[in-house]
């Protein structure tokens, strides 16, 4: 051999698919350092990349705020849309029937979805769409400095010492009881649990809606806040320990039967929530909703997937769609012929 | 056929000098919820079989049951189709109305009524038709429910004996209109069958009005607006439809799904070629439209008044972003809830530049069924030839009345689905940037999310942004874009159907009208000549923004009446803020806006009171 030759580079890391992680990241962000949205960014590279997922065929999408500026901080090479406020819904709706071979992934921020967004969210879990929904949910209005959102519990208190005396819409319960089909909350700060869900939504085929208690380190981070990072991390009661198995791996994730739950999702992908304490059935609505009332009584975050309805048919499936994406249908099956055109006047005469 | 024309001059020979033959409206008094439309429906048809050009409209109330309506059909020779003020022949149904109704019309009409409200003692100067409505109905309709719907089917068969409209073709109107129903539609033709009898039997004919056969509907159809609307987007190839229930524009997407299901599921799949939603709100309809215009389909909304208030913000966001979307606005009166089920040209101001910021609109002005359906194929391409929300401004007239009209010709042209870039150009290309003006007609290239190029993303946004779709505040960046968008305009003026000119030899006045106005104003140009030796130019409007003809009609005219189903004389004043200066003084305003559609001689009142106050 040559003695000229150098030690080969160190070989670069690449998913399933041949891409690096660089090939999912963003622009830097312009959000304040620190901030919660930026991590629960960071998971969605991890998320897309580990699952392979090729950038080209995410779309997406935002309505309103510090939070729907951040599609702009991941898959720098997906589309994406920066909508008007609130109505990220209805966006994200006409995105998939045009194109239902697209994979919607839409961020919203509490009062992009809580408030003006509210009229737009419900339908949206009504019409079970495949569509992932994140709520990077501070409580608060960033970009127009630190107003109350209707996500913010009874009793916080913002930075100028104002203390709301209304009680929170909670975003979960709302979903599950509308008919979205994965409902699960989260901690911008927990990777693991985050990472998982995120995963477990991607390959999910219906709505999934991700409340992520993103802290606001501005407007939101201090004493008497209810969505500041101690507080959550002092009162988060995760629901049960997560782990996703992607379709193309062989399950290896140990766990012990009869502690554990194992869901398989459209494409064959499985999440697996191992129980902590009692046992948690998360394909049980009134369970579900109980667990985020007695959590609301008690003053605590609970945190994981509450709710998962594999069944249930899509909003496509209902409207019975074509396979193809609508948008690029040929004029031959888009325009009827002359004959019919024909038989309609005959008909009109 | 030579044989049928040869009959009908023989008939009209025949009759009476004061005989008025083929030239009458005949209008319907009734309660809403009554069942009317069918008996209207099957009148008007009848009349249209025999040759006699005609026109419905009905004139409803905003309520399911209960409230006055009235249906109003005109016949006439010479094919006019407008609304026409005078009626000739009143059938008075509805005892609530019936005083006022009698009291209205000229002397010298007709008045079909039910007997019990002895409307003959309200004037001597009218020719009175008596009929005992309950007892002709019990014997043919022995179910009692249903006679309050089956009774109105009497009067047509009273007035069919009274103006000669054939029975055989109210028969065959019947089974068009009950189609598969065969037993409704024998029990409506028993009922009919009742009313003419009786009139052969009781009442000797008094009155001087005739319909005779005649052969000017020969291949024509009937149809209303919004379904020739539906047809058009059906067969421009719309593939995402999004709606929210509104009068008067409900019936257009209720009609596209009914031919949808028909002629656009994939015969191989048995799927769906198009998706169609019912909004939550028109918020959402718009929002629908946009995410999948963005996306790559061919998009649309219908709706009126309120709901394209409540589009406002995303048809900005839809303008600045250069997304494609046809919105159909069937035009009622408002503000606010307004007069609802009435027609009106009400939106065109706030249309032109709906929403907040520098925002102006590409909008087109069928007049006709048959320009619903190619306006309608028109919008898609328009819309994503120039990447932006389009508007068809139809009105409640238009869309809602049925409408005697040529059949449709098929597209000649292929969809033209604008500026897009796919995988293969970008890999020729390598690269793209979104706003930039490559073509120099301030329209950029742009690629559809899905498309398999690392080249191919790129960010959409409300926000300022540069050329490659960058966020940017910079002053340079936005005046760019926004000097862009206006170019864009200009290209729109080019591109927008042209407006339809009549000139008058003498040039000294013209008339400037668009969508419904058109069927008063051409009966109104004949008036003028007739009775005033008034010979009037005549530019129907199309499109907005005005092909340069528009000015140059301006310009060659000495005075220019703009006809406007508004208060504020809203097309005038686009015209005006378009106009050369020295041109701007010659624009002068024919306003209607009472919430029924404009009729002739309302135009040549108007046109004659100003040219004498000149």
């Amino acid at each position: 051999m040559a003695s000229t030759a150098t030690s080969p580079a160190p070989p670069r890391k690449v998913n399933r698919i041949g891409l690096e992680i660089h090939a999912y990241k963003g622009n830097r962000s312009t959000l304040c350092a620190g901030c919660g949205h930026n991590a629960i960014s960071e998971r969605i590279i991890e998320a897309f990349y580990e699952l392979g997922i090729e950038p080209y065929r995410v779309a997406k999408l935002s309505g309103i705020g510090c939070s729907s500026k951040s599609p702009a901080y991941f898959l720098g090479t997906s589309c994406g849309f920066n909508a008007v406020h609130g109505r990220m819904p209805s966006i994200a709706t006409g995105t998939m029937l045009a194109n239902r071979t697209l994979l919607a992934l839409g961020v919203s921020g509490d009062g992009d979805t809580a408030s003006i967004g509210i009229g737009q969210f419900v339908h949206l879990m009504r019409r079970n769409l495949p569509v992932i929904y994140i709520i990077e949910d501070n409580g608060v209005y960033g970009l127009t400095k630190g107003q109350f959102s209707a996500t913010a519990d009874i009793g916080s208190k913002l930075k100028t010492g104002v203390v709301n005396d209304l009680p929170p819409i909670d975003t979960c319960a709302l979903a599950i009881q509308l008919g979205a089909t994965y409902v699960a909350r989260s901690f911008s700060g927990d990777k693991r649990q985050l990472l998982a869900l995120l995963e477990g939504a991607i390959a999910h085929h219906g709505t999934s809606m991700l409340d992520v208690i993103s802290p606001c380190v501005t407007f939101n981070d201090h004493e008497g806040s209810t969505k500041s990072y101690s507080y959550v991390k002092d009162h988060d009661e995760p629901l049960a320990d997560i782990s996703f198995v992607p379709f193309f791996q062989d399950i290896t994730v140990d766990y012990a039967p009869g502690t554990a739950t194992e869901i398989t999702l459209h494409d064959g992908s499985r999440v697996i929530l191992k129980k902590l304490g009692e046992d948690y059935d998360p394909t049980n609505k009134v369970e579900a909703l109980r667990v985020l009332t007695q959590a609301h009584d008690k003053g605590e975050v609970v945190t994981g997937l509450f709710y998962v309805d594999t069944k249930r048919e899509s909003f496509l499936d209902l409207l019975n769609v074509v396979d193809e994406p609508l948008a690029t249908l040929p004029e031959s099956r888009v325009r009827p012929p002359k004959t019919a055109l024909d038989e309609i006047m005959e008909d009109l005469k | 056929m030579a044989t049928t024309h040869v009959a009908a001059q023989e008939a009209e020979a025949s009759v009476e000098p004061q005989q008025v033959v083929n030239d009458l409206s005949i209008q319907v008094a009734t309660v809403n919820g009554s069942g009317s439309q069918t008996a209207n429906m099957v009148l008007l048809r009848a009349i249209f079989q025999m040759g006699i050009p005609v026109s419905g409209k009905n004139l409803f109330p905003s309520n399911i049951a209960g409230l006055p309506t009235w249906f109003t059909i005109r016949a006439s020779k010479q094919g006019y189709i407008a609304r026409r003020k005078e009626v000739d022949f009143l059938v008075a149904m509805n005892p609530e109305t019936a005083d006022e109704d009698v009291r209205d019309i000229r002397p010298g009409s007709a008045v079909v009524y039910d007997e019990r409200l002895n409307l003959n003692r309200l004037r001597k100067d009218l020719v009175f038709y008596p009929v005992p409505f309950d007892q002709l109905v019990a014997p043919v309709c022995p179910d009692a429910k249903l006679r309050k719907l089956v009774r109105n089917m009497i009067y047509d068969g009273v007035v069919a004996k009274l103006l000669g409209v054939e029975m055989e073709e109210i028969h065959k109107a019947l089974q068009k209109q009950f189609r598969k129903k065969a037993k409704a539609a024998e029990l409506n033709w028993n009922a009919a069958k009742a009313g003419y009898e009786f009139a052969e039997k009781k009442l000797p004919k008094a009155d001087r009005f005739y319909l005779t056969r005649m052969d000017a509907t020969r291949g024509k159809i009937i149809i209303d607006g919004n379904a020739a609307a539906a047809l058009g987007a059906m067969f421009a190839g719309v593939t995402v439809v999004t709606w929210y229930p509104i009068t008067p524009s409900s019936s257009l997407c209720e009609t596209l799904i009914e031919y949808m299901k028909r002629y656009r599921i994939d015969p191989e799949t048995k799927k769906a070629t198009f998706a169609i939603v019912q909004a939550e709100d028109e918020l959402a309809a718009i929002g629908m439209v946009l995410g999948a215009g963005w996306a790559g389909a061919r998009a649309m909304t219908s709706t009126s008044g309120p709901g394209i208030s409540l589009m406002s913000e995303f048809v900005g966001l839809g303008y600045y972003a250069e997304i494609p979307g046809v919105i159909f606005d069937i035009q009622r009166v408002g503000p606010s809830t307004g007069l609802p089920t009435r027609t009106s040209q009400g939106d065109v101001l706030s249309t032109a530049f709906l929403s907040h910021g520098d925002t102006r609109h590409p909008m087109l002005f069928p007049a006709s069924v048959e320009e619903c359906f190619s306006m309608a194929i028109a919008a898609f391409d328009l819309a994503e030839e120039l990447q932006t929300p389009v508007f068809v401004m139809s009105d409640l007239d238009l869309g809602m009345n049925n409408w005697m009209a040529d059949p449709f010709a098929y597209p000649e042209k292929p969809i033209a689905r604008g500026k897009v870039l796919s995988k293969e150009d970008l890999e020729r290309l390598g690269a793209f940037e979104r706003y930039r003006d490559v073509d120099g007609d301030g329209v950029g290239y742009r690629t559809l999310p899905g498309t398999d190029h690392p080249a191919a993303g790129y960010f959409t946004r409300g926000s300022g942004h540069n050329a490659k779709a960058i966020y940017s505040e910079r002053p340079h960046d936005y005046t760019d874009n926004m000097d862009r968008l206006a170019r864009k305009f200009e290209t729109a003026r080019l591109r927008v159907p042209a407006p339809d000119i009549r000139e008058a030899a003498g040039r000294e006045v013209g008339i400037i009208a668009y969508g419904t106005s058109h069927w008063a104003v051409v009966e109104a140009l004949d008036q003028l000549r007739q009775e005033h030796e008034l010979d009037i130019s005549y530019c129907r409007l199309r499109a907005f923004p005005f092909n340069e003809v528009v000015r140059d009609f301006v310009r060659r005219h000495r005075r220019v009446y703009v006809v406007d189903q508004n208060r504020d004389a809203q097309m005038c004043q686009l015209l005006r803020l378009d106009m050369d200066a020295q041109d701007v003084k010659k624009l002068r305003s024919i306003l209607h806006y009472n919430g029924l559609p404009l009729d002739a001689r309302s135009v040549t009142d108007s046109i004659v009171a100003q040219e004498e106050e000149r």
